[in-house]
């Protein structure tokens, strides 16, 4: 929340000082949206849009630009998509994915104590079986917030993993079912092809799932997010994002240029490493922590 | 993605052609595209501007060679400069002294510091050093298992470090735990935190003063975007960070994290992880960085030859 205030408050601070729309007003603009992730197309994109209207003298007032830039970027940030419904089908099927480190497993925590909260019975699966301690890690969220953890072995396939986990869960009657995965570079073929196959191996046991694959993504990383989000979809095919890590000063601004280009709706956003820390997003309230 | 700007400079050229020198009218579109291709590769907003502002004083005047395009010039002078600003050449861990000497790992979560700390013990002990690992990230599940693991899969002892210690007394426990398994270097793997957390960059400082490190490694990920600088600057206000590790270059990430931060705290980037596995981290070599960050790689060969 801290970021929050610090962020909106430069834009502000940009649009109490001026009495009209100039240039530098725009430069600045631009400055902000780069620095906010952005990027380079999408910061065009949205400046085109006003410097139009500004040109046809329909835009004078800089609050109004600030407004008007707010609705643009919540415009893009608002994707068609099914509500996020895990009562959808029993058991509900969630497939965790992104490159290494993005927060996976922290989310995966935080989600299964959410859907607790809510009155559901998650089982947890320990898909990640290449990492040391990835196992370890997930099985104390599981101790932590009190859920199950399917396992194997360190170096288990992960579809032999995901397999076993279908299985029990429904002779252990639970609503939701969350993997989680190893991390891995969207670039790695071989690693590429290994997800495939886990996704291949729920579908086939269980017709209908996965029910939600979600792309976890890390405020921090910029432009980068998007060829992660293209490779991701174009194999598993991506339900949702998660972006984590906004408690920084990263603003998470990519997601803009993800969400637009790739149709894909952020589901949750992470913001900070304890249980509570995850919460829906909300276009709106991240369009004003930017501009 | 790649290859965009050199077909957009030779574009910017292509009535230049047969011209002796480049001028200042010339060379200005030519830089907006090169700042445009620093800001596709997440080199910080200010970091580009003044970088293109630097080059603009370079590359007036300059002979266009007779051998190249003026395009392939102005990236040539672009490379140079990028080359130079990440320190030119590559910087070894500097471990002086008289051991046991520590080597801290710090930075934001899940940048790669535990990964990294196997891999420096892997490198170190090819260098016929004996190093030991120490977690004292004792608040992420299963962080100490994890670096225990490393150190299993390494044959190197590990200091068997307590979640409920505190990280302090890990810390001055390790150096005489060091000493008695007859360790030259303590990698001290810290738990991954935000700059802006002070509390825990205060955690920080008190285990600098106890550990007197040698190294202050800030571990950065190479996809990073524009808040590589902040996260940077902080880190070295707070520390004194002695050298930058970029990890997971394997991917396709620019990583113009690389210039932002070096541009930033003037630290060097002493090493590149490229892939999960022990083996792979490597020499950071600024000449290759650069043409990463313009993303160019074939570019320059082509230029060199020329
Ligand atoms: N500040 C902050 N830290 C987070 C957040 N989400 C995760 N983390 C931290 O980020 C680090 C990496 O999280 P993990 O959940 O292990 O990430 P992962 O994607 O599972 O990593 P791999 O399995 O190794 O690919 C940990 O230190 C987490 O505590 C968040 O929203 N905010
Ligand atoms: N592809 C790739 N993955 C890497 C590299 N370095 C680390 N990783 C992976 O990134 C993830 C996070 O690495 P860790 O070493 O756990 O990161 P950390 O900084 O210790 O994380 P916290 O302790 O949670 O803050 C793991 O999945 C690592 O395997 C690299 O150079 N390339
Ligand atoms: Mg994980
Ligand atoms: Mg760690």
């Amino acid at each position: 929340q801290k970021t929050r205030e610090r962020l909106a408050d430069r834009v502000d601070r940009l649009v109490l000082g001026k009495k009209h729309i100039d240039d530098e007003l725009l430069e600045e603009l631009e400055e902000i949206l780069i620095t906010s992730d952005l990027g380079v197309s999408a910061t065009r994109f949205l400046l085109e849009q006003v410097s139009e209207r500004v040109r046809r003298n329909e835009l004078k007032d800089p609050a109004r630009l600030q407004e008007e830039l707010r609705s643009a970027v919540a415009r893009l940030l608002q994707v068609p998509a099914p509500p996020w419904d895990p009562a959808a089908a029993r058991p509900f099927v969630i497939l965790v994915v992104g490159v290494n480190g993005v927060g996976k497993t922290t989310t995966i925590g935080k989600l299964a104590h959410r859907l607790k909260g809510d009155g559901f019975q998650p089982l947890l699966v320990a898909g990640d079986t290449f990492r040391a301690a990835a196992i370890e890690q997930l099985v104390l969220w599981g101790e932590r917030i009190g859920a199950p953890v399917v396992r194997q072995k360190h170096g288990a396939d992960p579809s032999a993993v995901a397999f076993d986990a279908l299985e029990a869960a429904t002779s252990r009657d639970v609503d939701v079912v969350i993997l989680d995965t190893a991390g891995r570079m969207h670039t790695k073929v071989n690693l590429m092809e290994e997800i495939k196959k886990v996704h291949r191996v729920i579908q086939k046991k269980m017709p209908g799932a996965p029910h939600e694959i979600l792309l976890v993504l890390d405020a921090t990383t910029g432009q980068n997010a998007l060829s992660q989000a293209r490779l991701f979809k174009d194999t598993v095919g991506v339900t949702g994002l998660v972006l984590t890590k906004l408690d920084g000063t990263a603003k998470g601004g990519v997601i803009v240029p993800v969400c637009h280009e790739l149709q894909l709706p952020v589901r949750f956003i992470g913001v900070g490493e304890k249980v509570e820390d995850l919460r829906p997003f909300d276009p709106g309230e991240f369009a004003r922590a930017i501009v | 993605m790649f290859d965009n700007l050199s077909g957009k400079l030779q574009k910017v050229f292509k009535h230049l052609r047969g011209q002796g020198k480049l001028t200042e009218e010339n060379i200005q579109e030519a830089l907006r595209e090169v700042r445009l291709a620093l800001l596709e590769a997440d080199v910080h907003y200010k970091v580009a501007r003044d970088f293109v502002k630097g080059i603009a004083e370079r590359a007036v005047g300059r002979e266009v060679m007779q051998s190249l395009t003026p395009g392939q010039q102005v990236i040539k002078i672009v490379n140079d400069a990028l080359t130079d600003l990440m320190g030119g050449s590559a910087e070894p861990l500097r471990l002086a002294g008289k051991p046991p000497l520590a080597v801290m790992l710090v930075g934001l979560q899940g940048s790669g510091k535990t990964t990294t700390a196997g891999k420096l013990a892997l490198r170190l002990s090819r260098d016929k050093r004996r190093p030991c690992l120490v977690p004292v990230d004792v608040y992420r599940p299963a962080a100490i298992d994890q670096l225990k693991t490393l150190a299993g899969q390494l044959g190197l002892p590990v200091y068997p470090s307590k979640t409920d210690q505190r990280p302090e007394d890990i810390a001055r426990e390790a150096l005489a735990f060091a000493s008695r398994e007859g360790c030259d270097t303590l990698l001290v793997d810290t738990a991954g935190r935000l700059h802006v957390d002070d509390e825990l960059m205060a955690e920080l400082e008190r285990l600098k003063k106890i550990l007197s490190p040698a190294e202050i490694l800030l571990v950065a990920d190479a996809m990073t975007g524009q808040d590589a600088v902040q996260v940077a600057s902080s880190f070295n206000e707070r520390l004194g960070v002695s050298g930058v590790v970029l990890t997971k270059l394997d991917g396709d990430a620019r990583g113009g994290a690389a210039l932002s931060i070096r541009a930033v705290t003037g630290c060097p980037i002493k090493f590149v992880g490229v892939g999960e596995k022990l083996d792979a981290l490597e020499v950071f070599h600024p000449d290759r960085m650069s043409s990463r960050i313009l993303g160019m790689g074939d570019v320059l060969t082509i230029v060199e030859k020329a």
